[in-house]
């Protein structure tokens, strides 16, 4: 009688739970951060210093100073008071705002249903730069429009999320204990519904962050967000977009900070989503 | 005796625009009796799930009527409908599925009772008075669906259905998914309510051996109609009509 | 008769939990083996673990499965590809989730067979039609015009036996084949089985848990509970006589037919 063969398993881990720490406590420590930027910053971002314009980092001014001489770390830290802040508050908005829509049109279905989604079909049949461009133009710059335009064109994707979500949520076996359980429909929604389709429309917010904030910088760099002299990381880059050459740590400044916030949204997002996917049983 | 639920002539027909109607329940007549363990038998695609849908409403019938103890439920909506589910409860096929994921087992055994005017802090207590009525401690009050096996999770089930005391349960395979251990306790479980509530069950079920066991009445569906209908010792013995011959036959 | 697979002290472990604990037996050319076990009892795991479908998850932590002289938990991936299909087949649940919704029943055959052997499609669809002739479909040709969801679950599932026929393999695995059938087809389905076994001699190891089924085809059978052998041998002699306590409750609890 010969020996069984003995086997070793790798147990597969992927870390889940580190990473959401990690990465939740960078995000929060960003927004906080954009919290409490006035007091955070080394110098005033708005005092100009025409002696000392242009000069490379050093002790004193670790990301140098601006053209005016203004501090560089500090103007970073400012702007992000603008770009985190506003990011947050146009997704929080078309969160809701798409959500709602796309359950309504769910539960409903009918013609509400056709009339809204073929309103949010417009919408995203335009590419949606050029269209928050339009918008913004119309509306004249300034950060609050920028929001507008941007919203205006990205709460179609939350409506079609919270949409398909609700409807196959509709049909489940547990939707129809509930009715039989004497649950209203407003009941059903607010109390199995929304809490079970939460999931996936946060997971689209997360993934968004990112997004939206580059789309944010982007308007603002093309001269339809924040207005200068307020910081803002897409408008600073744009102005001193001409020292790139000569004084490149002017424009890369902001630069790095919207790269590393993008960054640090989006692995937030990624790791949300597995945490949030049923395979991954906890 | 009148019957607790008496079904007239009841039709469902799907239509789809570029395509033939499809007539899923054709002309169904049955009533179901006090106290009594009626069971309606066939394969699928038969139209019996149909039938249960509509009694519950879940599913809106296209001619024909309803009648639950005495009133015509063919046709209510909003609050009149959610007070029928006082008298009619159903107990599903997949017991893990017919739980809300994101809620204990608790919270849906006292939502029929919140929703018929219970205050929260009794109804978890009576939930929890009804789970052990059902055979499971009062941890399962707290637990979540996927925590539970699916033996354990179709007794909540059919805790949650008693919860309200209907006058009339539905049992729409409510044992296909159990394994045959199970199967028994659960069946045992419903016997031993018939003693102590006055219920009557309408069982919606494949497997005719388990319909001889268990039921008093049987009805056949095939293709949307009652082919045959007796006591399931009569049926199963001295099967009148060809499709339920070969239904018997076919069991191994 | 000659023995074709072994399974012996077969421990499966799924990240580091074990399903399987110590399992034994063997089935000869032509024998018929039923593995019992309600759910969660790790009868499906047995036979996946012969087909390398264990995933990265599961793994054969100790033990051997013997074919032909081959270790089958030790082969490369490339080793196991050219055995399963070719030489163990595999009949699923739902054979109809299994074929690609959107290309008939005849291309995908085809590709199934000219995966494993040189074939071209004039000798292929004379041997699917010969095959499907033999399992009794009456229009041979129209099945494999067909794409899967113009087939009855009934029907897919025939086609889907059929197709793991296609290149005759030495043995065939099914789990749970019948469970999502109506019990006329249901019955369809065993005759076929055991139609197979009568004309190709092949060996056929069954996961159900369906007693009356194994009552109706089995030659032996392996009772499993959590992972652990209960009981196994003749099928005959057990369903008589069943020696563990746990296969006297399960048989007790099988609704019978009194006819």
């Amino acid at each position: 009688m010969r020996e069984p063969t003995v086997r070793k398993q790798n147990i597969h881990n992927n870390h889940l739970k580190t990473r959401l720490i990690i990465f939740g406590t960078l995000a929060i420590l960003l927004v906080v951060c954009s919290f409490f930027s006035e007091y955070l910053c080394p110098y005033d971002p708005y005092v100009q210093d025409l002696g000392n314009a242009k000069a490379a980092p050093s002790l004193a001014h670790l990301f140098g100073t601006d053209r005016y001489g203004r501090d560089m770390l500090s103007r970073v830290i400012a702007g992000s008071r603008t770009s985190i802040y506003s990011t947050l508050l146009l997704v929080g908005f078309i969160t809701v705002f798409g959500t709602i829509t796309g359950i309504v049109c769910a539960w409903n279905g009918g013609r509400l249903d056709s009339v809204l989604m073929r309103i949010s079909d417009m919408f995203l049949a335009f590419p949606g730069l050029v269209f928050a461009l339009a918008v913004a133009a119309v509306l004249g710059g300034g950060v609050q429009n920028a929001i507008i335009a941007l919203a205006a064109i990205s709460w179609p994707k939350y409506a079609r999320v919270a949409r398909s979500q609700t409807l196959a949520q509709k049909e489940t076996v547990y939707i129809r204990a509930a009715r039989l359980s004497g649950c209203s429909s407003a009941k059903l929604i607010i109390k199995h519904i929304l809490p079970n389709i939460f999931g996936p429309v946060l997971v689209t917010a997360m993934l968004d962050i990112g997004t939206m904030m580059m789309e944010l910088a982007g308007l603002s760099f093309l001269g339809l967000g924040a207005k200068p002299p307020t910081p803002e990381w897409g408008s600073m880059m744009s102005d001193t977009r001409n020292l790139l050459t000569t004084h490149p740590w002017v424009t890369l400044a902001p630069g790095f900070a919207i790269f590393v916030s993008v960054i640090i949204f989006n692995l937030l997002g990624d790791t949300v989503r597995d945490w949030l996917d049923p395979r991954n049983a906890r | 005796m009148d019957p607790i639920l008496k079904v007239e002539h009841l039709t469902k027909t799907f239509s789809s625009r570029g395509r033939e109607d499809y007539t899923a329940v054709d002309d169904v007549n049955f009533s179901l009796y006090p106290g009594e363990k009626l069971a309606v038998i066939g394969e699928s695609g038969s139209g019996k799930t149909t039938v249960v849908n509509m009694v519950t409403r879940l599913l809106d019938c296209t001619s024909g009527r309803i009648i639950l103890d005495g009133e015509d439920i063919t046709n209510v909506r909003g609050k009149a409908l959610r007070e029928i589910y006082r008298k009619v409860q159903m107990v599903f096929q997949t017991p893990v599925e017919s739980f809300d994921p994101r809620r204990t087992l608790g919270d849906g055994i006292s939502e029929s009772l919140v929703n018929h005017g219970m205050k929260k802090k009794e109804a978890m207590k009576e939930a929890v008075r009804l789970l052990k009525l059902c055979g499971l401690g009062d941890e399962f009050a707290k637990r979540y669906p996927h925590e539970v096996s699916g033996g354990q999770c179709q007794r909540a089930a059919i805790a949650r259905a008693l919860a309200i005391k209907p006058k009339v349960l539905i049992l729409d395979e409510a044992t296909s998914a159990l394994d045959v251990t199970v199967q028994e306790e659960v069946l045992n479980l419903l016997t031993k309510i018939k003693e102590e509530m006055d219920i009557s069950y309408l069982f919606i079920c494949h497997d005719i051996a388990l319909v001889q066991n268990f039921c008093d009445r049987v009805l056949v569906m095939y293709h949307g109609r009652i082919v045959e209908e007796g006591i399931p010792d009569e049926v199963i013995q001295h099967p009148k009509e060809e499709y339920t011959k070969n239904l018997i036959d076919s069991v191994l | 008769m000659a023995e074709i697979i072994r399974y012996e002290h077969v421990d499966i472990s799924y990240n580091g939990r074990r399903v399987i604990h110590d399992c034994n037996f063997s089935a000869d050319e032509g024998e018929i083996l039923g593995i019992v076990g309600e759910s969660g009892s790790g009868k499906s795991t047995l036979i996946k673990a012969a087909m390398g479908l264990l995933g990265t998850a599961g793994l054969v932590t100790r033990g051997d499965i013997w074919y032909k002289g081959k270790n089958l938990p030790d082969l490369s991936p490339k080793e196991m590809r050219k055995i399963c299909g070719a030489q163990i087949g595999m009949i699923f649940q739902m054979a109809g989730s299994s074929f690609c919704p959107i290309r008939t029943v005849r291309d995908q055959l085809f590709e199934f067979v000219s995966e494993h052997e040189k074939t071209d499609r004039h000798e292929f669809e004379d041997r699917a039609r010969d095959l499907l002739h033999k399992f009794r479909f009456e229009d041979p040709k129209r099945v494999l015009d067909s794409y899967p969801f113009e087939l009855s679950g009934g029907m897919q599932q025939r086609v889907g036996i059929a197709a793991a026929m296609l290149l005759n393999p030495k043995i065939l695995m099914a789990d749970e084949p019948t469970s999502a059938l109506d019990v006329s087809v249901q019955k369809q389905v065993v005759e076929e089985m055991l139609m197979i076994r009568e004309k190709f001699g092949t060996t056929i190891l069954l996961v159900t848990h369906n007693l009356g089924i194994i009552r109706a085809m089995t030659d032996s059978m392996l009772v499993l509970k959590e992972g652990e052998t209960m009981e196994y041998g003749n099928t005959a002699q057990i369903l008589a006589d069943p020696q563990s306590a746990y296969t006297q409750k399960l048989l007790a609890a099988v609704p019978k037919l009194r006819r």
